[in-house]
């Protein structure tokens, strides 16, 4: 079973309807109680750093999560603003991360941009894998995914960079360290490619 | 590489969704959640409703029924339409969209721009704008309400404003070339272009790929927004959902 964390920041119905599509049971998850049922986590996210942690500190979810997550070494999957959070800390906020994968999310270096400094970084983008990760199974890397955002994150161990979008500099967008997951971009809106991310999420 | 976008734009009126022309004469073309499960059948880049009524009847946006087309989409969504509230903002994207677009309540109050970037992040704030090009003088005048109240504003002073104020993206709307399917109007995506930090997209005039290819020639990547050439087929005008991409932003294998 997975675990869609509804915290009141992110886009839970498009993920829900996807895995119905899959026909992959999924759960969408408004209370603690609900949480050790599922053996994986999504941890959607909108808006802004602070605001999503104040969201999830809130919800009353976020010490089973870490229980689960950190205690039981149950997978999770970070999306958008969920997978900044993972981080130690984000340039946008006061508030600390999770601190789950090792790094700092930093603002996008517009002067970087050779045809001129343009941000967000908004439309559809090719990636480059940096490892063989099996949440990657199947994806067309060309077609790459959609991504929506003017921050990013700076991982402090390579071996997190799972892989990386050229804009500007070659930014990490998806990152992972044993049980966590995190994806920049927005797999619920990024067609085919996206709904291969969610079934492969489901069978690692 | 990040591609240009290629978005269709869909009008919400009376419950179904309609073409305009010139702003007028709006054609009847279909249901919308039909025309969004083609869209996700077709991969589309982006998707941008808006409600044509919403401003002028001064009413809030129709929650329930973008609930009900967030749902079933699988591609990013942006809605515009009768927003004048952070708040409305913050619900609209609580229902599955990705951004949310701003026009008159810009334009009466400026600020509401910075309010939204707060609370919902300046990636999704998107101020969109309707221009005619004036007829006498050299430049364009920024029209509200379906293209009927003219505003004094300045357009490219306007746009600078709404980025620094915390606009993700602005739309620039040709209400002269609206359903005429004779080309963008490149001057003006020129000039807006060059006049802000953020992604641009325009509306008004696709009526062919190559269309959109010459916007892409004329200002690099861009959001090259269409109506009438994705739900319209042929000489008569007759309704078909349809989607394609100039061949120079297709992905390879598509």
């Amino acid at each position: 079973m997975i675990a869609i964390i509804n915290y009141g920041s992110g886009n839970i119905a498009a993920i829900a309807n996807i895995y119905k599509q899959l026909r992959i049971p999924c759960l969408i998850c408004d209370q603690a109680s609900d949480l050790a049922q599922a053996e994986r986590y999504i941890l959607p996210g909108v808006g802004a750093f602070d605001a999503t942690m104040q969201h999830l500190a809130s919800s009353g979810m976020l010490d089973v999560l870490v229980e689960e997550v950190v205690g039981h070494g149950k997978k999770v999957l970070g999306i958008c603003v969920g997978m900044q959070i993972l981080a130690e800390s984000s340039e946008e906020g006061s508030l600390p991360g999770l601190g789950w994968i090792a790094g700092r999310v930093k603002k996008i270096d517009a002067s970087r941009l050779v045809a001129g400094p343009r941000l967000p970084h908004m439309g559809w983008n090719s990636i480059r894998l940096q490892v063989d990760s099996p949440l990657f199974r199947g994806i067309d890397v060309e077609r790459g995914f959609y991504f929506l955002h003017s921050y990013y994150f700076a991982a402090s161990e390579p071996a997190s960079v799972l892989a990386t979008v050229r804009y500007g500099d070659e930014l990490p967008c998806a990152v992972g360290r044993g049980n966590v997951y995190g994806l920049q971009f927005h797999p619920e809106k990024s067609h085919s490619n996206g709904m291969a991310i969610f079934r492969n999420f489901a069978e690692i | 590489m990040l591609r240009s976008r290629i978005v269709p734009c869909l009008l919400l009126h009376d419950g179904g969704l309609v073409k305009t022309k010139g702003f007028k004469e709006g054609k009847y073309v279909g249901d919308p959640l039909n025309a969004v499960k083609i869209f996700n059948e077709k991969e589309v880049d982006e998707l941008i409703l808006l409600d044509i009524d919403a401003t002028s009847e001064q009413r809030q946006p129709d929650f329930a029924r973008l609930k009900t087309i967030a749902v079933e989409s699988r591609m990013p969504l942006c809605y515009g339409g009768g927003i004048t509230s952070a708040a409305q903002a913050v619900e609209v994207i609580s229902l599955g969209f990705e951004k949310v677009s701003i026009s008159a309540a810009a334009l009466a109050r400026p600020a509401l721009i910075g309010e939204m970037a707060s609370a919902i992040g300046s990636q999704s704030v998107v101020v969109t704008l309707d221009v005619r090009r004036n007829a006498l003088f050299p430049g364009y005048s920024v029209f509200t309400h379906n293209g009927r109240k003219k505003q004094k504003t300045d357009l490219i002073a306007f746009c600078r404003q709404a980025v620094d104020l915390g606009a993700g993206e602005i739309v620039l709307n040709s209400i002269d070339r609206d359903g005429a399917m004779n080309g963008y109007d490149l001057d003006l995506a020129r000039q807006v272009r060059a006049a802000v930090s953020c992604p641009v997209s325009f509306a008004g005039g696709a009526g062919s790929l190559d269309h959109m290819q010459a916007l892409i020639d004329a200002v690099g990547v861009v959001g090259a927004v269409a109506g009438s050439l994705f739900v319209f087929q042929g000489p008569y005008r007759a309704v078909l959902i349809n989607y394609d991409r100039p061949p120079g932003v297709r992905p390879a294998g598509v």
